[in-house]
């Protein structure tokens, strides 16, 4: 599986998904700075977390207009696959690529913790090594993860089965107080209609080893293998 | 306004600069005339207590700063350690107390930038942020809005920056009611062939200004930290520098970007006093002048003048000798990174930094006299008095051990910081495999099996009640604080907040905490590379407590053996290590159930400390143990309530007090101990290498069911415990 | 020319910030704040000097950049 790490001024996770990538697909993904008018041929674009261009103005948002975004937007038209994480899955809904908006936590406060997360379709490319319904742990840390979208796209989402991730308490419940930022019916990550692009706030690369406390991300990055190899 | 740098020199003029008659004097000897405008403001930061540490450098040279594993102690930005296979470690503690009272958010951030700022300009990719923060009363109007700001100023920065925040320590008392400390840290990583000072060399050579443009932001924030509050203060708002971690993350990215090169002869961040600090410190590390053009200075406002642009503290600016003819080079990487550049000068041999300014010559100086000559002061001190041993008879029995143990850990002191911590961005970088909230931080070497432990500490309480003995349980706890995760402590920086040094009652404190201190640096072998004074912390005349803020390093290498504070199943054996005196004076247990602050702190023994801490360690690294904590603020029942809410495991806990009246057996604040959680089939080698090793050891109890059972007092579920300890924090932000 | 932009939140969509300004606002005492919605002031200084055209490049960047239509709404002023 080849793949490539798109990298913003402020991006800063980027090293963390190059690490994922490359410990997953033994090989090291192509890093490319945001005004590379060109990506190589790859299976998987990976936009990541960080504060793109600060955060300034909204979260994603120049980002979203930076050159390299009009090549992730013509690899993802293709049936490309792209994955976003926190910052890049703010770029991801600035293109439009994904449906909805990230504001700011309920809180008004920066939130990193772990989270549960539930898996409801792994029948994606970026969910398929977790079990439907399966509880999952990640840490999210994000000051603009809610999720917002309008009354018929959210219909939309979860009658088309898009949502990838939620937010739920230890026994699997989306409720209220499992919902960290106050995203509408707790929606922690979705996927496009054609299954080839995840945009998820919390961060699955960094669950990948024992050492980091446990190793429920890889089977984020093992779905992708399952997939796209 | 209109710029006249040859203004007439008054005395009232010499006065505002916080200039004494005797070093105004100094200054026209040094000049050899009257300075000018720009001169004398140059003079005027340069020489103030935050710059040139006149109060204290006297007593600052008497810390051990050496070992074999130093590279570069106190005297460069920061200071360095070697950590093998070529790799240096790099790290520095610095205050920003005043800017975070007047502006918390901006303030605390911007100290954030500036510790980023001191370790990168060596070479180092920042790895781990640390703070050591104190505020005053929670019943102080003030206080709420000041934690809150300054927490989200750290976050807001350590955030976008993509280095986590790892931990720290908040402590909550009046004495800090108008005073506030925000002292921040941070640690870096570096090959050891390329580690970059700032001695300027190479006649001719470029010196190039990049970063942000220059404002008039902060002018005579370095004078400012160096002078009491009053009332009135709250007028300086407009000096307050405002951060930009965007700029600061393209800055950290393209410095080492040009570092990776052999570009660079020499660098420095612009820090506090900005461009004349950094120029003067790089010019005369090097024997060397500077020429500078300062038309050529990239500015943010119009008309500015020579004295803003040297005065100025505009963030994220860094100082840069060029190798000749590499200007071009070095430009396209800041062009990459959309940051300003511009050759601002270059290197003479006069010695002397001299300013032009639209044609004309505006400052002439020589800068050794400057930085060397700059005034020393043996300020007046009384040997501090430690407050009278307070005696176990006159602290009374609490009427119930179950309350008074979940009313200390609900407490400000002792409860759960998640509310700070969860808005620090911990584990960007992927590499944090210890979290804030146990003995120590710790943060993998990337790419490698080594990591390094961290933790800030200082209990101001015991500094207060004897500076010595406080100054040595300062370092001490860093040190078994770091030992407890299974790391070897190496190096500290430290942090130094004190009042106003002109009295000689805290000048006392300060000689006291430094002696103290310098005991446990040496017998410990734990020498301070890097360090920061701040010196008046004082509102119409109250001091804060002295607090020598420690911040700790130190070395696993091998980062799967190391522990946390959660034992790991039932069954396993809790063993107290140390010997327990039930030492009540100065602890928490006081101040919190009895409301007194009275009585001296507990003796520290380093010997006893480094005897204990090394047997400690060994275990820890032949696997023996599970879970370390060390005993400290609270005394034993706090630690072991601890131990409980981070592993959500019960403890049957049975302990003989022998002749030491309970309370003070569970709450006495003894030092040099640790609670091990020992598999049971190693409890009998534990305890025989103890005896062997001349160790306390004590076997009290074991991990079991879901309740904290200690002695006859009624058991608290973990459910209990738990609720008790995260509460406080919450509770009191989200009311208005 | 100069342009003014405002970027409000359209009706419906949740402003935590608001909300919070709103209890701030009733715990200094002022009673009587039915609601609070907060949002963005952007000044551009521009080289155009037509009107019309300046309205509809302004219009073209405030759906381009200057506000995510997906939650904001912008108004313009053009002086």
């Amino acid at each position: 599986m080849k793949t490539a790490v798109i990298v913003f001024p402020a991006s800063n996770c980027d090293r963390d998904m190059v690490v994922a990538l490359e410990k997953i697909t033994g090989k090291k993904p192509h890093i490319i700075w945001h005004q590379d008018e060109d990506i190589p041929e790859v299976d998987l674009i990976a936009l990541p977390g960080g504060f793109s261009f600060g955060d300034y103005l909204r979260c994603g948002a120049m980002a979203a207009r930076s050159p390299v975004t009009k090549r992730v937007i013509e690899h993802a038209d293709r049936g490309g696959n792209v994955i976003g994480v926190c910052n890049g899955f703010q770029v991801l809904t600035e293109t439009g690529l994904l449906p909805g908006a990230l504001m700011r936590n309920e809180s008004l406060k920066f939130i990193c913790k772990d989270v549960k997360l539930r898996v409801d379709n792994n029948d994606t490319p970026f969910t398929n090594a977790y079990a439907q319904g399966q509880v999952i742990n990640i840490p999210m840390a994000h000051h603009d993860g809610n999720y917002f979208a309008d009354d018929d796209t959210l219909q939309a989402l979860e009658d088309e089965g898009r949502i990838a991730f939620r937010y739920v308490d230890d026994s699997g419940d989306a409720t209220k107080s499992a919902n960290p930022n106050g995203s509408r019916n707790n929606i922690a990550g979705i996927i496009s209609r054609r299954k080839n692009i995840l945009g998820m706030m919390p961060h699955p690369e960094r669950l990948i080893e024992e050492a980091q406390g446990g190793t429920d991300g890889l089977g984020f990055f093992e779905s992708m293998i399952n997939a796209l190899n | 306004m209109t710029w006249n740098n040859n203004v007439e020199i008054t005395d009232v003029l010499v006065k505002e600069h916080g200039l004494s008659d005797d070093e105004y004097a100094l200054c026209l000897e040094i000049l050899g005339r009257t300075p000018t405008l720009t001169e004398l403001g140059i003079f005027s930061v340069m020489w103030s207590e935050h710059c040139s540490y006149k109060s204290s450098k006297l007593h600052l040279k008497t810390l051990p700063t050496k070992a074999p594993w130093v590279i570069h102690g106190p005297g460069e930005n920061a200071g360095v350690i070697d950590i093998g296979d070529n790799q240096a470690i790099i790290f520095k503690m610095e205050s920003h107390n005043h800017p975070s009272y007047i502006e918390p958010y901006q303030g605390a951030a911007t100290g954030v930038g500036g510790i980023l700022r001191d370790v990168f300009t060596m070479g180092a990719r920042p790895i781990a942020n640390m703070n050591a923060l104190r505020f005053g009363s929670p019943d102080h109007h003030k206080t709420k809005h000041l934690l809150s700001g300054v927490v989200e100023g750290i976050g807001g920065y350590g955030n976008c920056v993509g280095v986590p925040t790892v931990g720290g320590e908040t402590n909550f008392h009046p004495s800090y009611d108008g005073n506030i400390l925000v002292n921040a840290m941070t640690v870096g990583l570096a090959d050891q062939d390329k580690i970059f000072l700032s001695a300027a060399a190479g006649i001719g050579n470029p010196v190039i200004y990049v970063g942000s443009k220059t404002g008039r932001d902060g002018i005579h924030g370095a004078t400012m930290a160096s002078a009491e509050f009053t009332e009135d203060t709250e007028e300086k708002r407009p000096t307050v520098q405002v951060g930009d971690p965007f700029t600061e993350k393209l800055l950290i990215e393209a410095c080492l970007e040009l570092m990776s090169t052999d570009m660079v002869v020499a660098i420095q961040d612009m820090g506090a006093a900005g461009l004349t600090s950094s120029s003067v410190e790089m010019a005369s590390g090097g024997g060397v002048g500077f020429d500078f053009n300062l038309d050529m200075v990239p500015q943010r406002e119009e008309g500015m003048t020579p004295y803003e642009m040297m005065l100025s503290e505009s963030q994220e600016r860094m100082l840069i000798v060029l190798k000749p003819g590499r200007e071009d080079e070095a430009k396209a990487i800041f062009d990459k990174w959309d940051l300003d550049f511009a050759v601002i000068g270059k290197i003479t041999d006069t010695g002397n930094l001299t300013l032009t300014f639209k044609g004309d010559i505006v400052a002439d100086i020589p800068t050794q006299p400057l930085a060397d000559n700059s005034p020393e002061y043996d300020r007046p001190w009384v040997k501090p008095q430690s407050k009278a041993e307070l005696k176990n008879e006159d602290v009374q029995a609490p009427a119930d051990m179950k309350q008074t143990l979940l009313k200390m850990i609900g407490s400000e002191h002792l409860c759960s910081r998640d509310w700070i911590w969860q808005q620090y961005d911990m584990q960007v970088m992927a590499d944090t495999i210890q979290k804030p909230g146990g003995d120590a931080a710790v943060v993998r070497i990337h790419g490698t099996d080594k990591a390094v432990a961290i933790s800030t500490d200082c209990t101001p309480r015991y500094c207060y009640a004897n500076p010595i003995e406080g100054g040595k349980q300062a370092v001490a706890e860093t040190w078994r604080n770091i030992t407890a995760v299974g790391a070897t402590p190496m190096a500290i920086t430290d942090c130094l907040n004190f009042g106003n040094p002109e009295r000689p009652e805290i000048m006392g404190q300060f000689v006291g905490c430094i002696e103290g201190m310098r005991e446990a640096c040496n017998i410990l072998d734990y020498p301070v590379v890097s360090g920061n004074v701040s010196l008046y912390n004082e509102t119409n005349g109250t001091g804060i407590h002295p607090t020598p803020a420690i911040g700790g390093v130190g070395l696993l290498s091998d980062s799967s053996k190391m522990v946390t504070i959660a034992p790991q199943a039932e069954g396993e054996v809790l063993i107290l290590v140390g010997d327990t005196r039930g030492h009540l004076g100065a602890s928490l247990y006081l101040e919190i159930i009895e409301g007194r602050e009275e009585g001296a702190p507990p003796p520290v023994d380093l010997n006893i400390e480094k005897k204990n801490g090394d047997y400690v360690r060994a275990q820890i690294d032949a696997g023996n143990i599970t879970a370390c904590h060390d005993i400290s603020d609270g005394g034993l029942y706090v630690s072991l309530a601890e131990m409980v809410i981070a592993s959500k495991m019960g403890m049957k806990v049975t302990v003989d007090t022998g002749t030491i009246p309970s309370h003070a057996f569970a709450f006495g604040e003894d030092q040099a101990r640790y609670i091990l959680s020992v598999p049971a089939d190693k409890v009998d080698l534990i305890l025989n290498t103890a005896n062997n090793a001349d160790v306390t050891t004590q076997n009290i109890g074991i991990i079991s069911g879901d309740e904290l059972t200690l002695n006859s007092t009624t058991p608290i579920s973990v459910s209990e415990l738990l609720e008790a300890h995260k509460g406080w924090m919450p509770d009191y932000m989200s009311i208005d | 020319m100069k342009a003014r932009v405002h970027i409000t939140l359209k009706n419906g969509v949740l402003d935590p910030q608001g909300k919070a300004i709103k209890h701030a606002l009733s715990a200094l005492g002022f009673d009587g704040v039915n609601d609070v919605r907060q949002g963005k002031y952007i000044e551009l200084d521009l080289a155009e000097t037509d009107p019309d055209k300046t309205q509809s490049t302004v219009e073209d960047m405030c759906k381009k950049l200057l506000s995510n239509t997906v939650i904001e709404n912008y108004s313009i002023e053009i002086e």
